[in-house]
């Protein structure tokens, strides 16, 4: 059965006829074309597809689209303005936190949770957020320290 | 239309009364909670359902109400929000604990109290794609003629994994069931049965509504075995609670991860200001040794863990002393 769904994603509201059984993460991807949010696994266990429901995040592999009714959905297409890069994608540019890439935009929308939540996180608290997303390629520490240089810019720049 | 998952429709009720009716309506149906063990099992193909019935929408049922002596949790707090609650860690320490070491952060957003005490057992042999179980000729659990655990056995030895349990079950939580006929309270232990393939007591279509917790408090907490420190399900955990009566200490202990159900053990042996407590302990551990029955649902030995899940309990049980 589809049903009306209505969703605001990256800010754009939208109405869209949904497949009861579609997840989130193949209407971002195949209906939406937002190719940004990832599938590293088969049903939860890489957080390569975190994004932002409601502000806090969710794997998108493992939600059903039809259940976000009403929600506000953000995805790292929705990260940059105007052609800039977020803090969070300065700073894991500068700071060699993404390699080949793939778990990039996850780990971006963990961080961007935990950020919102706690601006000032520590090493262990930072470890703790990103504890769902896994990385084959930079071995984690210049991704805390990515994040880390992030809240950092944050605070200075407030 | 999913690529990943077969065709279902979703029903959304915003009562337990509509749950309850959709289910006689639909009575293949499934109830669906956070969705964060339900999702990943029929992307495996573990089962297939006409109907899903999404508990998520209902009005009030991650509320959490104080009636004097006992505290009511509904079933669909998720366990974010659970670990947010400053009175929950100060009373029940164990329960908060045992939250924060359920799968990742993005995991405990939408998953919910219910769907972990409700949490399906998982095993080596069943936890696997389609074409990984069919190239085995299935199992117990699903399809299949033989327990790949224990194949001369009569049944299912998939563990039950849930972390909240064991810690529910120290702190002597109560669990209120609902369906057409009505509602049930009982102890959380008498929720689990003992076998791999039909591990819960409830009756089809019945609903976990809500945990009760006495008020008495009790100092308690948790520690599992796992081989990451993140989304791991555990190989063995422990819950544990020490109370003071009469001057004396008594312990109660819970276990997850050994056995296809969660398992209390009520050690009624006192510590006393003048008891051997190097010895107390040691008797501690062998009695923990023999009440549970790792087996080889996962690919760590059930010896390995059945010493390390009692050193683990040991250890524990000594920092609350
Ligand atoms: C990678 C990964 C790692 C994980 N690690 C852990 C872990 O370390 N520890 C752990 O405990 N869990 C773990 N989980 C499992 C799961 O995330 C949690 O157990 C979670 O709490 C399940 O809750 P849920 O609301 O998402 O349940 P759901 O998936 O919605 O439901 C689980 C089961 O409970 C039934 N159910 C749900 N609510 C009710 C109710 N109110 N009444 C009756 N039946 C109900 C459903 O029908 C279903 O059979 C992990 C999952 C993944 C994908
Ligand atoms: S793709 Fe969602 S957790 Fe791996
Ligand atoms: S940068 Fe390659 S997986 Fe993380």
């Amino acid at each position: 059965m589809k049903r009306i769904v209505s969703l605001n994603i990256n800010g754009k509201p939208v109405e869209d006829a949904i497949a009861d059984n579609l997840l989130l993460i193949e209407y971002l991807r195949e209906t939406r074309r937002l190719t940004g949010t990832k599938q590293g696994c088969d049903g939860g266990e890489c957080g390569a597809c975190t994004v932002l429901i409601n502000g806090r995040p969710r794997l998108a592999c493992i939600t059903l689209a039809s259940t976000c009714d009403g929600a506000k959905i953000e995805t790292i297409e929705g990260q940059g303005e105007g052609g800039r890069l977020s803090a969070l994608q300065r700073a894991f540019h500068e700071n060699l936190g993404t390699q080949c890439g793939f778990c990039t935009p996850g780990m971006i929308m963990a961080s961007e949770g935990l950020l919102r939540q706690n601006p000032d996180p520590d090493d262990a608290e930072i470890k703790a957020a990103l504890g769902g997303n896994i990385c084959r390629c930079t071995g984690y520490v210049k991704i805390i320290k990515s994040v880390r240089a992030a809240a950092q810019q944050s605070a200075g720049a407030a | 239309m999913s690529a990943n998952l077969p065709e279902f429709n979703l029903v959304k009720p915003s009562s337990i009364a509509e749950a309850l009716a959709a289910f006689r309506d639909q009575p293949h149906a499934k109830f669906c909670a956070g969705g964060t063990d339900l999702i990943p099992n029929m992307r495996h193909g573990l089962f297939e359902v006409e109907t899903l019935i999404d508990l998520g929408q209902i009005v009030g049922f991650d509320a959490v109400t104080i009636n004097g002596a006992d505290i009511e949790l509904g079933a669909g707090i998720s366990l974010s929000k659970l670990v947010g609650r400053a009175d929950i860690r100060e009373r029940f320490p164990a329960i908060v604990k045992a939250c924060e070491k359920v799968a990742g952060l993005s995991h405990r957003e939408a998953a919910t109290l219910g769907g972990n005490l409700c949490l399906e057992t998982r095993c080596l042999y069943y936890n696997q794609s389609e074409w990984w179980r069919k190239s085995n000729d299935y199992c117990l659990k699903y399809q299949g003629d033989i327990c790949h655990v224990a194949p001369r056995g009569n049944r299912c030895r998939a563990a039950f994994c849930g972390d909240l349990a064991p810690a529910f079950m120290v702190h002597r939580a109560e669990v209120e069931l609902v369906s057409l006929n009505g509602a049930r309270r009982l102890p959380l232990a008498d929720l689990y049965v003992e076998d791999g393939a039909a591990h819960l007591a409830l009756q089809p279509g019945e609903i976990l509504a809500s945990v009760h917790l006495p008020a008495a408090r009790a100092r308690s907490t948790y520690g599992k075995i796992c081989q990451r420190g993140a989304i791991d399900f555990p190989q063995a955990g422990v819950a544990v609670s020490c109370r003071k009566e009469a001057g004396v200490l008594q312990f109660e202990l819970a276990f997850t991860g050994t056995n296809s159900k969660p398992i209390l053990l009520e050690y009624r042996e006192p510590l006393g200001p003048k008891t051997d407590a190097d010895s107390y302990f040691e008797a501690l551990e062998k009695q923990v040794q023999k009440s549970v029955s790792p087996q080889r649902t996962t690919t760590t030995a059930p010896h390995y863990r059945r010493l390390a899940v009692a050193a683990l309990a040991v250890r524990l049980a000594r920092g609350l002393v």
